[in-house]
């Protein structure tokens, strides 16, 4: 997808493998990024989910939105049922106990699930060469449980563990940097995506099913509930999220960085920051200190695609 | 015919699990079980068995990927022990509810702290409630025996249970005994293919492990509950058609010598077979004793123990776990809880003893049963009897 | 039909609880959450399909002459459609009940 201000929506399959009535809240970022996901999903794709928001809303009993093979255990092993899961479709093909049918793995869980609990599971099923996706749903908090802080809350955001308060300016580390984790395990595949930019975010969704071996998708999902946003600003903010360098799109593709967007100028982050909540208590100073790391991340991003 | 061979035990439970023709094993490396997942590694690198062998990254993992694999509809199999089994104590209730038929093995093992690589039965008391259907065996050749019993088991479609074969850590683990491996041949006449019902397959989708609010939650459990008692038929079935196959009958409770035996004493795993001497050598001084061994923990066998605990005075059950400000030792307190709406009962008293794997010697339990027969007489004892701790 | 799915006993569950109705979501009404709705000028409508493209619910729909309009059995009202749309044809308005 080379022109990103022209969308091409006809051009989107028309399939909707993610039902409506589901129970995510009003302008939620989060569904909107798994509809879009799930209409990249080659015919037969099984989905191995952690605990979550996308878990809860979509299948309270006896109802769900899955039209899909979708299995949802624990907060922090759908990387290893994935694994799971892969290895048999392997051996009962091999074994001709199933057809081979070419179906495809993909595993999916929130910032929480992924970045903190679920880091181990996801980092063994990378190292063991599982053909699967990983799709992480980056809301930046624990938002299922009441939008408390996990290692993706970024800078200076306020949530319910990491409060703004006379001896606190919120949350106090950057945002760890699942996207280098990822390509550290030597994958052939790792992007970030933004429910902002759909066709983008399909085509990834797309390579990282069909690419051999593990791939991994970080898609930045815009959560008004948790960052006190305007419910129909959610697909502005994912996009100004993308034009002020705080969420640069780009894919590491056998180790190698590419940038999906490389924007000349970068929009000032005071035009993202002032329409969410979460940073509303922030000095003039943080936000510059803010400003000038998102330049300078973008920057580093930016040289490693040179 | 399979052949007599003096085999590890560990090496003789990963044959008979490469005999049942796994698809995927899940394994992670954890003393005692360390040569099970090490042969199974073996016999899938050499050919032997076509399987996928994930060397999962932790014990939750290794569940975790079981459960995955065999919503599939694998054959899945894995094994653990102590430690290992306590890091994938969540999953293990998942798997359960979701009916799926993983088999483990689970080298009994104590729990630290201290850290205490040995064997004993803390594992398996802490898992009591996970809803596996839970068999102890007490050597090489029941491990053997029941592991391909538990696939049939685990995947016949009036039980679709997971299965857990409790065995000791290096008692039996690491001792090399004479052991008959059945054949590939009749292997595979006897463990039919597994056939999983609802797997996950695009051409039938569904959604496993969704939410289950109150409004349907307690239901849930008790169909599981309900559903885990009713399976004790099909064991008893299994185990039937192994003994027409193979010659060998196993029962929910063994007894050894208790026909008119007036005290009894009871137990779990390896020292079944050493308290066999002990029993000998009470009858050949003239006390009316028995011995019974139970091999079907989960779905509890109420009706067998009742009828196998007769007309005895006293039953002296022995624990290799503690319960710490509990009742009794857990074995004790289930055992204890069987039998008291029985119009006659015996009496029942409990020692922990080989805790850490600490050896129980034939004395020992001779003194337990004796120690028994007093309290049982005289009164007092402790709530908790313990036998060969240092004072 | 899934409602009656909540009343079941014990006796009455799929083995595992297994869910066997893919996308029976569909019939829960979450039209019923909206406290405002799309409002549709269509003269200015040139069927791009952002607004169906942009929807968290997936619930806009085309009809046969090529009009998106949100199905408001499940539309919960977030406007996304709305700000996204280029031409400005949808506005969002107060549900009165």
């Amino acid at each position: 997808m080379q022109n990103y201000t022209v969308y091409v929506p006809r051009l989107a399959p028309k399939k909707e493998p993610f039902a409506p009535g589901h129970r995510a809240c009003v302008g939620c970022g989060e569904a909107l990024a798994v509809r879009l996901a799930c209409k990249a999903f080659p015919p037969n794709t099984i989905v191995a989910s952690a605990t979550g928001c996308m878990e809860v809303i979509s299948s309270q009993y006896p109802m769900t939105a899955w039209r899909v093979p979708w299995i949802h255990a624990l907060f922090e092993n759908a990387a290893a049922v994935a694994s799971g899961v892969e290895s048999a479709l392997k051996a009962m093909t091999r074994k001709g106990l199933r057809p081979a049918d070419g179906t495809k793995v993909v595993a999916m869980g929130g910032d929480g699930g992924t970045s903190d609990i679920g880091l181990q599971a996801l980092s063994g099923a990378m190292e063991r060469g599982h053909d699967f996706l990983y799709m992480c749903f980056d809301n930046e908090a624990y938002m299922n449980t009441g939008i408390q802080r996990s290692s993706a809350t970024p800078f200076g955001a306020a949530t319910t563990t990491s409060p703004a308060g006379s001896h606190s300016i919120g949350q106090r580390t950057w945002k760890k940097n699942m996207a280098a984790i990822a390509a550290a395990h030597d994958i052939p595949y790792v992007a970030t995506a933004s429910h902002g930019y759909p066709h983008d975010l399909m085509a990834k969704i797309a390579k990282g099913i069909a690419v051999p071996g593990p791939a991994y998708v970080h898609i930045l999902s815009v959560c008004p509930t948790g960052w006190r946003s305007a419910p129909d600003l959610s697909v502005r903010l994912s996009r100004l999220a993308v034009e002020t360098g705080v969420f640069p799109l780009y894919e590491i593709e056998n180790g190698k960085y590419k940038m999906n967007l490389e924007l000349k100028k970068l929009r000032p982050l005071q035009d993202y920051l002032r329409l969410q909540g979460r940073f509303r208590h922030l000095s003039e100073g943080t936000i510059m200190e803010i400003q000038e790391r998102v330049i300078k991340e973008y920057e580093r991003i930016k040289e490693k695609a040179r | 015919m399979g052949e007599k061979v003096g085999i590890e035990a560990s090496i003789a439970i990963a044959e008979a699990a490469g005999l049942a023709n796994p698809d995927v094993i899940a394994a992670y490396p954890i003393t005692p079980q360390t040569h099970i997942v090490e042969h199974l590694a073996e016999m899938v690198a050499n050919g032997e068995v076509d399987a996928e062998y994930i060397p999962v990254e932790s014990e939750h993992s290794a569940m975790s990927a079981c459960l995955g694999a065999s919503a599939v509809g694998a054959r899945t199999f894995t094994a653990t022990a102590g430690q290992g089994l306590e890091l994938m104590h969540e999953v293990l209730y998942i798997v359960s509810s979701m009916q799926l038929p993983v088999v483990m093995a689970v080298a009994n093992r104590a729990l630290s702290a201290p850290i205490n690589v040995w064997g004993d039965h803390s594992d398996l008391m802490a898992v009591r409630d996970t809803g596996w259907i839970q068999i102890v065996v007490e050597n090489g050749q029941e491990a053997v025996d029941n592991v391909l019993c538990a696939f049939c088991i685990a995947e016949d479609h009036r039980v679709l249970l997971p299965v857990m074969i409790h065995l000791d850590g290096f008692h039996m683990t690491h001792v090399i005994e004479p052991i008959i491996i059945p054949d590939r041949e009749e292997v595979q006449k006897f463990v039919p293919p597994n056939n999983y019902p609802l797997p996950l397959d695009p051409g039938r989708p569904v959604t496993m492990g969704g939410v289950g609010p109150p409004t349907i939650y307690p239901e849930v459990k008790k169909y599981q509950d309900v559903h885990l008692r009713s399976t004790k038929g099909v064991i008893l079935e299994h185990w039937d058609r192994f003994a027409r196959a193979f010659g060998r009958q196993y029962n929910p409770v063994e007894c050894y010598r208790t026909e008119d035996a007036k005290v009894l004493i009871m137990m779990m795993g390896s020292m079944g077979e050493t308290a066999m001497n002990a029993v000998d050598n009470l009858r050949n001084e003239g006390i009316s004793a028995g011995l019974l061994k139970l091999r079907l923990w989960r779905p509890f066998p109420f009706e067998e123990l009742q009828e196998a605990v007769g007309g005895a005075d006293l039953l002296v059950v022995v624990d290799r776990a503690i319960s710490f400000g509990g009742p009794a030792g857990p074995f004790c307190s289930e055992v204890k809880s069987a039998l008291y709406n029985l119009e006659k009962r015996p009496k029942v008293t409990g020692f922990v003893a080989g805790l850490g794997g600490r050896d129980i010697p034939v004395v020992g339990f001779e003194t337990m049963v004796c120690q028994g027969m007093e309290i049982a007489e005289k009164g007092g004892g402790e709530i908790l009897e313990t036998y060969g701790v240092r004072e | 039909m899934s409602k009656n799915k909540e009343e079941y006993t014990w006796k009455e569950l799929e083995i595992g609880t297994i869910f066997t109705e893919p996308g029976n979501t569909a019939e829960y009404k979450t039209g019923d959450w909206r406290s405002q709705a799309p409002t549709y000028n269509f003269d200015r409508c040139i069927k791009c399909g952002v607004c169906q493209l942009y929807c968290p619910e997936g619930c806009i729909e085309q009809d046969e002459d090529g009009y998106f309009t949100a199905n408001l059995y499940w539309c919960k009202g977030c406007g996304i459609c709305a700000r996204e749309c280029p031409t400005g044809v949808i506005t969002m308005e107060e549900e009165t009940e």
